[in-house]
């Protein structure tokens, strides 16, 4: 049994130690919204935070995760969440979709360590998320525009 | 009763000889002076030139082995000449695009620990972990790759590339630090180490205690 504190609200999840976090998200807390790209962190549509922090759900044993401050894209809603969310719309950032929550993840920490990134930080920061419907200058956009909301 | 001009003179020659005795005797005394020696930060114990020269032929042997261990994928791969660490038993540019970064911690979504866990994951290709999984910081980036084994043994004499002040540090670091013994421990899809850990250590105290010597290329 382990205690995952997920979006601000605690939850006993009756599953093994050694669970990947992204099954008990999706499967036991019904989170869909964080995806299984690869399995193996190589895709980045998995990505939550623990933490502050940009990890792979996939390969993220409760263990790991128990105890551990987690939040989804459900629960992305700080300002920099909301700067995101309406870039996003605004740019039309989306084809298909998959990639996208682990995309806004790993631009949500871009935006809390660097308020003004530049394209370089940009593809420093997202390099690490795949979109196989190749949405990346919408991304980058996104975060431009997101970056410059009061 | 002398005279006053002659008295003068003879207090002055006196003070003269006075003055040159000392500089002789000084000038005498120079090589029987123990000379001040400057302690060698890092040095060894015993000074190079005390160690003959079969001593030295071991110690470059010693260098040898460790060299083995210190090019291969599990060390090189963190010590590579740019700032994207390498993986795999090929040393391919990492994944993800991972960085370096200022502390060697990776950089905003990328960071080492984000993937790299306490411990390692168990599973082909999954991956490996220690409490502090990180490279070596900008400042002091401790280039393995393409060294050649005098070139990395010169380097490891120098404080500025190892950042230890000491021999003993850099034994302590080979011999505790979680980074250097995980390495060691087999796991599924990456290639083991071509000695142990103990045997690691060994010949690099043994390179250190006979001098250090510099492998001849």
């Amino acid at each position: 049994m382990a205690t995952l504190k997920v979006n601000g609200k605690t939850h006993e999840v009756d599953a093994p130690d050694d669970m990947p976090l992204l099954w008990a998200l999706r499967e036991n807390l019904e989170l869909t919204g964080t995806k299984f790209g690869c399995g193996v962190a190589q895709c980045g549509a998995c990505t939550v935070h623990m933490n502050g922090e940009a990890v792979r759900s996939c390969v993220t044993p409760l263990s790991r995760a128990a105890g551990k401050n987690i939040v989804t894209i459900e629960g992305l809603d700080d300002v920099i969440g909301r700067r995101l969310q309406a870039a996003w719309i605004q740019e039309e950032v989306p084809q298909c979709g998959y990639c996208q929550s682990g995309q806004i993840m790993a631009a949500h920490v871009l935006l809390k360590e660097k308020q003004n990134p530049s394209d370089k930080d940009i593809d420093d920061c997202m390099t690490g998320n795949i979109c196989r419907c190749g949405t990346y200058q919408r991304i980058r956009k996104a975060i431009h525009v997101a970056a410059a909301m009061k | 009763m002398e005279p006053t001009s002659t008295k003068n003179k003879i207090t002055a020659r006196t003070f003269i000889y006075v003055l040159l005795a000392i500089g002789f005797i000084t000038a005498v005394a120079q090589p029987f002076q123990k000379k001040q020696t400057v302690k060698k930060v890092g040095a060894t114990s015993k000074p190079e030139s005390a160690t003959n020269s079969k001593t030295l032929e071991e110690s470059k042997q010693a260098f040898l082995k460790a060299y083995t261990v210190f090019m291969s994928p599990r060390c090189m791969n963190c010590h590579p000449t740019g700032d994207v660490p390498l993986q795999g038993d090929d040393s391919h540019l990492h994944a993800q695009g991972v960085q370096r970064g200022p502390e060697g911690k990776g950089i905003f979504a990328l960071k080492c620990k984000n993937c790299h866990q306490d411990a390692n994951l168990a599973g082909a290709n999954m991956p490996p972990g220690t409490p502090d999984w990180s490279m070596p910081p900008m400042k002091h980036r401790m280039v393995f790759q393409g060294m050649s084994p005098k070139q990395l043994a010169l380097h490891f004499k120098d404080n500025n590339f190892t950042g230890f002040k000491t021999f003993n540090q850099m034994i302590h670091h080979v011999e505790t630090e979680p980074l250097v013994i995980n390495s060691f421990i087999p796991l599924e899809g990456r290639s083991k180490i071509p000695m142990s850990h103990e045997e690691f250590v060994k010949v690099v105290k043994e390179w250190i205690a006979k001098g250090a010597a510099v492998p001849d290329k």
